[in-house]
């Protein structure tokens, strides 16, 4: 889901730009208030944590591959917001040093995984588990949050790949990335909802039951009620 | 640092370590790309041409670890994986020294 540079034109990328950076002000702002001496340490483990997590490349045989972004999870337990720094920050690492997702397309990229999995997560974790407060509807919330979330961002992605024909063409040709709607929303689409969103909600639900029995007051999503 | 939060630290080396999985299970399983991350040549090789903006933009950044890979795509696996290793290990140390950074900033300017 990193789209490189080349793939998106500028008339795409420069609003992305401005997005990110909204939210990206606003989530500086917003984590002022929450952040304590508990939580620093968090912060830059969640940060860590979803640097590694994408590099564990799952397979789809013969065919492509994908990776959990631990996103969601990361809004459970820490707030969206604080997600929204820790989840950006390694993707823009990611860009920087590694070169996985492009330097042009980091406004797109950040907003695509950094802000829309945590907040489409984080507000699904709670819908879903209602007013419960442990045991099984607690971790199956957490599983259908990781789910939802990837597949919403997956579905963003392949939209922003798929109008690139549309809007950036000359003499029929596409300028950027080559592939349409109707071809690119439905192979991301089937990809994450088969396998990839499977794979998130997997490591949203065992992560969140760890914390569950070794430290449930610091979770965020449980709070605040 | 309490000792949960040790843990958990311990949990991200763990990863880093064993995270040369994620090259190695694709290369087992014979799966390409992610979707819409394809190579240059790649692209030319599926469409038959490189689209013109992208053949201008492709190459706008040189990343000093192309791929979490100190070789090529030639190299050996030992040399992808330790590579991947480091990546994951300099993942750890940035990621976690730039927030750590940036939540003392936050809160000495919150007091």
């Amino acid at each position: 889901m990193h789209i490189p540079d080349g793939y998106l034109s500028p008339q795409t990328y420069i609003p992305f730009y401005a997005l990110f950076a909204g939210f990206l002000a606003a989530a500086l702002k917003k984590i002022r208030s929450v952040l304590s001496a508990q939580t620093i340490p968090y912060l830059g483990m969640a940060s860590a944590f979803s640097f590694l997590i994408m590099m564990f490349n799952v397979p789809i045989p013969g065919a492509t591959t994908g990776h959990a972004v631990g996103a969601g999870l990361i809004a459970i337990l820490l707030g969206p917001w604080s997600a929204v720094i820790a989840v950006s920050v390694a993707l823009i690492i990611q860009a920087l040093i590694f070169g996985d997702g492009g330097i042009t397309a980091i406004g797109a990229n950040c907003f695509n995984m950094g802000v829309v999995i945590p907040f489409v997560s984080y507000w699904s974790f709670r819908f879903i588990k209602g007013k419960t407060r442990e045991g099984r509807r607690v971790i199956a919330a957490a599983f259908a949050a990781g789910y939802i979330g990837l597949n919403v961002a997956a579905l963003l992605t392949a939209v922003e790949f798929g109008i690139q024909p549309l809007i950036a063409s000359e003499a029929g040709r596409p300028l950027y990335a080559p592939y349409g709607l109707s071809v690119a929303v439905p192979a991301m689409a089937l990809e994450h909802l088969l396998l990839f969103g499977i794979i998130e909600g997997l490591v949203t639900a065992v992560i969140l039951k760890f914390f569950l029995i070794s430290d449930p007051a610091s979770i965020h999503a449980m709070k605040e009620e | 640092m309490n000792s949960f939060q040790k843990k958990l630290l311990i949990g991200l080396v763990v990863m880093a370590v064993v995270s040369p999985i994620g090259i190695k299970l694709p290369e087992l399983m014979k799966a390409g790309e992610a979707w819409g991350e394809w190579s240059k040549d790649k692209i030319k090789e599926m469409i038959g041409y490189v689209p013109a903006g992208m053949e201008k933009d492709s190459e706008i950044w040189k990343a000093p670890i192309p791929d979490y890979n100190l070789g090529d795509e030639k190299s050996t696996f030992m040399v992808q994986a330790l590579s991947y290793m480091l990546s994951g290990a300099i993942g750890i140390i940035v990621c976690g020294g730039l927030l750590y950074l940036l939540s003392r900033l936050l809160v000495k300017k919150n007091e």
